[in-house]
């Protein structure tokens, strides 16, 4: 008895729409931030110079040809994307070396700052969520905690952290892109904020599965009352959080942006900021590039995760 | 297997059991002094409607009542043993090892997301029962003793893999895998079909004579009757009556259990036979329907395949089938919302649904709609959620352009047609219950003044005594509006009280359709004498008794 | 043939002991506090006095005290009149970027939702592929167009947050096309406009609303958190997201500058969730 004739069909189907989605994102990031930059005012040719003093005429001209600023628009446009296509992401105007060579530079710290959050604030979440039903004021304490995390700004939980665990105590470095110990706050700034919302999220769907039948009959097995939350329950409750942890991917690199400034450190966030105020066209492309393949990787290790969690494969996900 | 010891201290018993729910100071009596005792072998049925103390009763006894309930009694007992002071250790090792529970709908009674296979190891798991390998080995045995062919495939499937009948079996299996003395089925056939109902009842019977004391609870005094061997009727809280199933049955000494008894659908006199079909012209012909889904992989499911019928005026035309026999969406395509693959639908002499391309336009639908009303099993739904009664009437009133100052007369008319008190008129039917829902839903459709009504499983959700309300009040209703309906069920006992002409249907096609009388007499597909059969076994039993 | 049992089936359904009014309480302060911040919004007059941008280099970073509640800045500025007059602002790009979300994403979520099948597939595509730029980021290469100042920055929030709502909204819309009573008013003859006017608006306005309610606090976090990088108004401006990044590097001496700009930022977006989770209850259990 085969339960599903045809899956592979049906997976290999999802994966061609995966595929095609990804490719339609990644097209729609070129063309963003070409748009962006285009209207964006000021010279590309100033950025380039990076504000050497009273270029002559033809230095400008060189420039403008080298960079195939003197072709129309949609040319320009098109050169972009083959460009962006066949990976050919270019030199940034500002750095003054391959874009390729900063995202190498700059895309591993936030990576690690991103990993190190999303796991803390999993671990805040799972923990909250299981331990405050088990009673009536944990459950009330918990999710008065998680109300008020998750509407903590990131930022101002950085300079909080910083204040009193690096200037006040004096236990933490503060600033750095080197070590575990340096990654600690910056993390938390990242988390905090972040565990609060997943925990409220999988709070809800905890305490719906709660009321299940299924879990009746858990319990009239002579499941023990922790068998049942952590074996059953927990399992449900997870599902929302597995969905959202793509969104959360995107937003942590956002909010990277500020957390990387007021620790000083290396990262995407920080560079994307300052080569957007430099209009350095291509190294915005590039790390919007990059953040838009992280955030396709990450919905598919989510839908690999989702699956395995939930093995139901009636609703089409696609 | 009746190795359970025989002394006179064996088996369940209950004296004066009462159970307190109390919040915010408010407390609710659930259940009064209530007292039975269950020996193995047995079977006692637990009777009564929503609101009856009877699913309540059945958590007590296991310790599963929640922390906000208080358990009172003078004795509540297990071969001899207190289980009132029981601590919840105390109760784990009862659960499942001594008394088994089995609950409803097998799709959510089990954990979706895990095999059947698991779901049964963990009943063994959680006793400390046997090593990895036997564990294995007994749940194959409980499957197959629960009688699911091919046990060795499916133990990994999911309950929403199985046919509804198998995993109420795999359920079953996974309540019985210690072999628990007794058995607590809560409503064990509630959501099955009733072939599937009957295969379950026969399976209860096997576990009686293999020893097992069953507690039944249910709210269908017909299909306990089959299987009990002492009924105990219970409202609002209190036990009505107690008594062996054929002398209750035979001779009720309460007023509510005759009025229970006589609400039976299978008890309640069928449907006289209609004059000779008039000669009038049908107000509603389909013709050849069928419809079908894409489904994942691409190829194409067929829903429905080449339905014809015809309504006449003043007639009840009954569709029957099990879940999945295309029902739902041949009452789709008549009411308009599904364009038909092939075929037509004509309404009052004009088209309605067509198949081509160009098909009928909704704007020439509209004006005929008011005559073409509906309503479901379930019309909560139906209501426009920031809605009262009220408004709700008042809506439909508009439709048909009734002056304003007019409605309010014609919305106290409507809801005297369906005897619900004014006093509702300002309610949300959030707050009402089911059967003045459903009488809120017949008023709105009356509002608009149709000439036919399409019920679809209009009386399923409902209590039985709600049920027979409604039925005579639709019965009414047709008699003296001379309205026709078009009544979509899964019920045969109900579908007999109402139906002049019946409409048999499996898997998408019509196998069977005549007079209500002539089939339901004469069945001549298998189907159809299997469904018969199945009615009579569930329901008429105690139709066949002396009133 | 669903449930004849209607009882609850899980011990959980039964009435549960809730701590007398401890909700409600949460709602008045909330009310209260949005009160107040309204109050300094239009008339900043009456709950502070003195001048936020008059410089007393004397007096620069007091620590709070009697003369000055929540201290001074770097240039002796009063934190309260600052905080007090910068509410204006705050609130003033946080209900501009939600409105302004909200409109886009409305354009995209009702023909999405009520445009027909071709169009509902388009905008879950569209959605599907805004939502993966990140909502800082989006609204950061929106700043490069326009640059800084307080109007750029409530479209560039606005623009940028705009797929998270519509996305929600999207899904909400399709909720109620598909609800039971949309059909049940098709059945009883009733014309697309009627039914768009009786149900469809109504009952689209509840997740709006509590999506507006709840989405001023947020809106404010991003704003705050843009113009902390500096893309907001220039700094002596009374603006929260402004003061706290100036604040940012005294942090050492002078805690006070940072600290009190986010309290604000955080109880505004307390409120609001408070007032949001309100709504949405009261439309879920109760009746209209």
């Amino acid at each position: 008895m085969i339960p599903f004739p045809n899956s592979g069909f049906v997976f290999l189907k999802k994966l061609m729409i995966r595929v095609g989605g990804a490719c339609l994102v990644l097209f729609a990031a070129a063309t963003l931030t070409f748009i962006t930059l285009h209207l964006a005012p000021g010279d590309p040719v100033t950025a380039i110079l990076g504000g050497s003093a009273n270029p002559t005429p033809e230095t400008i001209r060189e420039i403008r040809e080298e960079y195939g600023l003197d072709q129309p628009l949609m040319v320009q446009y098109a050169l972009h994307i083959w460009h962006v296509l066949s990976g050919h992401l270019g030199a940034s105007f500002s750095q003054h070396m391959p874009v390729t060579d900063v995202l190498w530079q700059q895309a591993p710290p936030t990576l690690k700052l991103m990993l190190s959050s999303l796991v803390l604030a999993w671990g805040f979440a799972v923990l909250s969520v299981t331990l405050s039903a088990r009673k009536p004021f944990f459950d009330s304490a918990f999710s008065s905690l998680e109300t008020f995390f998750a509407g903590l700004p990131q930022f101002w939980i950085g300079i909080i952290l910083l204040w009193l665990f690096a200037y006040q105590l004096g236990l933490l470095p503060p600033a750095g892109t080197h070590g575990f110990l340096s990654l600690i706050l910056p993390s938390l700034s990242l988390a905090i904020p972040l565990g609060g919302f997943l925990a409220q999220v999988m709070r809800e769907s905890f305490k719906t599965t709660l009321d299940q039948p299924f879990v009746l009959t858990a319990r009239a097995r002579g499941l023990s009352d922790n068998a049942v939350r952590f074996r059953h329950v927990l399992r449900h409750a997870l599902l929302p959080g597995v969905s959202l942890s793509t969104w959360a991917v995107g937003a942590l690199v956002g909010n990277a942006v500020a957390v990387e400034f007021i620790f000083s450190r290396q990262g995407l966030g920080r560079q994307l900021f300052l080569a957007v105020s430099m209009h350095d066209m291509p190294l915005v492309t590039g790390i919007i590039l990059f953040i838009s393949v992280v955030y396709i990787l990450a919905s598919f290790l989510a839908d690999i995760l989702y699956v395995i969690v939930d093995p139901r494969i009636q609703e089409a996900r696609a | 297997m009746n190795a359970f010891s025989d002394t006179s201290q064996s088996g369940l018993s209950v004296k004066n059991l009462s159970v307190t729910f109390s919040s915010g100071g408010v407390s609710h009596i659930a259940v009064h002094s209530l007292s039975f005792s269950l020996t193995p072998g047995e079977v006692v049925a637990l009777v009564g409607e929503s609101g009856s103390g009877k699913t309540v009763t059945a958590r007590a006894l296991l310790g599963l009542s929640g922390p906000h309930a208080q358990i009172t009694a003078d004795h509540l007992s297990l071969n001899g043993r207190s289980l009132l002071a029981n601590t919840e250790q105390q109760w784990r090792k009862i659960r499942g090892a001594e008394i088994g529970f089995i609950l409803q709908d097998a799709l959510v009674a089990l954990d979706p997301l895990r095999s059947i296979g698991t779901e049964i190891t963990e009943a063994l798991t959680a006793h400390k029962w046997g090593t990895k390998n036997t564990r294995e080995d007994r749940v194959l045995q409980l499957l197959t003793q629960a009688g699911i062919p091919l046990a060795k495939e499916r133990v990994h499937l999911r309950a929403d893999q199985l046919s509804g009948g198998l995993r109420q079996r795999a359920l079953i299996a996974s309540a019985l895998a210690m072999n628990p003395p007794f058995l607590i089925a809560d409503e064990p056939t509630t959501a099955l079909d009733p072939s599937v109902q009957v295969q379950i009842l026969e399976l209860l019977k096997q576990l009686r004579a293999a020893g097992h004391g069953i507690l039944i609870i249910s709210h269908d005094l017909g299909f306990v009757s089959r299987l009990a061997d002492r009924v105990i009727v219970m409202h609002h809280g209190h036990m009505i009556e107690e008594g062996r199933t054929a002398d209750l049955l035979s001779a009720p000494r309460h007023s509510y259990t005759r009025r229970l008894l006589d609400a039976e659908p299978g008890r309640r006199p069928p449907r006289p036979p209609a004059l000779a079909r008039q000669t009038a012209l049908p107000l509603l012909e389909a013709h050849n329907l069928s419809f079908s889904i894409k489904q994942q992989d691409g190829t194409r499911k067929h829903i429905v395949q080449d339905i014809s019928l015809s309504l006449f005026p003043g007639r009840t035309l009954a569709l029957i089938g099990e879940s999945g026999s295309g029902k739902t969406s041949t009452a789709r395509m008549i009411m308009g919302f599904q364009k038909p693959e092939t075929g037509f639908i004509d309404f009052l002499g004009e088209p309605w649904s067509r198949s081509e391309k160009a098909g009928v336009p909704e704007s020439a639908r509209r004006g005929r709609r008011p005559r073409l009303a509906a309503i479901y099993q379930d019309p909560l739904s139906s209501f426009d959620p920031r809605w009262t009664v009220q408004t709700i009437l008042d809506d439909a009133l508009s439709v048909i352009h009734v002056p304003k100052q007019e409605r309010m007369t014609r919305i106290r008319a409507l809801l005297d047609q369906v005897r619900l008190p004014d006093t509702l008129l300002s309610k949300n039917p959030l707050l009402l219950s089911g059967g003045q829902r459903q009488r809120v839903a017949i008023a709105r459709t009356l509002a608009v003044e149709p000439s036919v009504i399409l019920c679809d499983e209009p009386v399923s959700a409902l209590d039985v005594s709600v049920q027979a309300q409604i039925l005579d009040l639709l019965d009414d209703l047709q008699k003296r509006l001379r309205l026709s309906y078009l009544f979509i069920s899964h019920d045969l006992n109900v579908v007999r009280n109402i139906a002049d002409d019946l409409i048999v249907m499996q898997h998408g096609r019509i196998i069977e359709s005549g007079t209500a009388q002539d089939v339901l007499t004469h069945p001549r597909h298998p189907f159809t004498q299997e469904l018969v059969a199945a009615a009579h076994l569930i329901g008429d039993a105690t139709s066949s008794l002396p009133s | 043939m669903s449930a004849t049992n209607s009882l609850p089936l899980s011990l959980k359904a039964y009435p549960r002991l809730r701590l007398p009014a401890g909700k409600h309480i949460g709602l008045a302060l909330a009310l209260l506090y949005l009160t107040l911040l309204i109050l300094a919004a239009i008339a900043p007059h009456l709950l502070a006095h003195g001048n936020p941008y008059s410089i007393a280099p004397r007096e620069a970073f007091t620590a709070p005290g009697w003369q000055h509640p929540l201290g001074t800045d770097q240039s002796g500025r009063d934190m309260w009149t600052r905080l007090i007059f910068g509410a204006r602002s705050s609130l003033v790009i946080g209900i501009g970027s939600i409105l302004l979300a909200l409109s886009v994403a409305l354009s995209l979520a009702i023909p999405g939702a009520f445009g027909g099948a071709v169009a509902e597939q388009c905008v879950k595509w569209i959605f599907e592929i805004l939502f993966s730029f990140p909502t800082v980021v989006l609204a950061l290469l929106l700043t490069a167009i326009f640059s800084s100042g307080t109007f750029p920055l409530i479209v560039a929030v606005g623009i940028g947050a705009a797929p998270g709502y519509g996305r929600m909204l999207f899904g909400q819309f399709l909720t109620i096309r598909h609800a039971g009573f949309i059909e049940a008013a098709r059945s009883l003859g009733h014309s697309p406009a009627h039914i768009l006017r009786r149900h469809l608006v109504p009952n689209a306005f509840r997740p709006l609303l509590i999506a507006g309610a709840m989405g001023v606090g947020q809106t404010i976090i991003w704003a705050s958190s843009l113009s902390f990088l500096g893309l907001g108004a220039p700094p002596p401006a009374a603006e929260w997201g402004t003061m706290l990044a100036m604040g940012r590097d005294y942090i050492a001496e002078a805690w006070w500058i940072t600290f009190f700009p986010g309290v604000a930022i955080v109880l505004t977006m307390l409120a609001t969730t408070t007032l949001g989770r309100f709504l949405k209850n009261h439309f879920e259990t109760s009746s209209s």
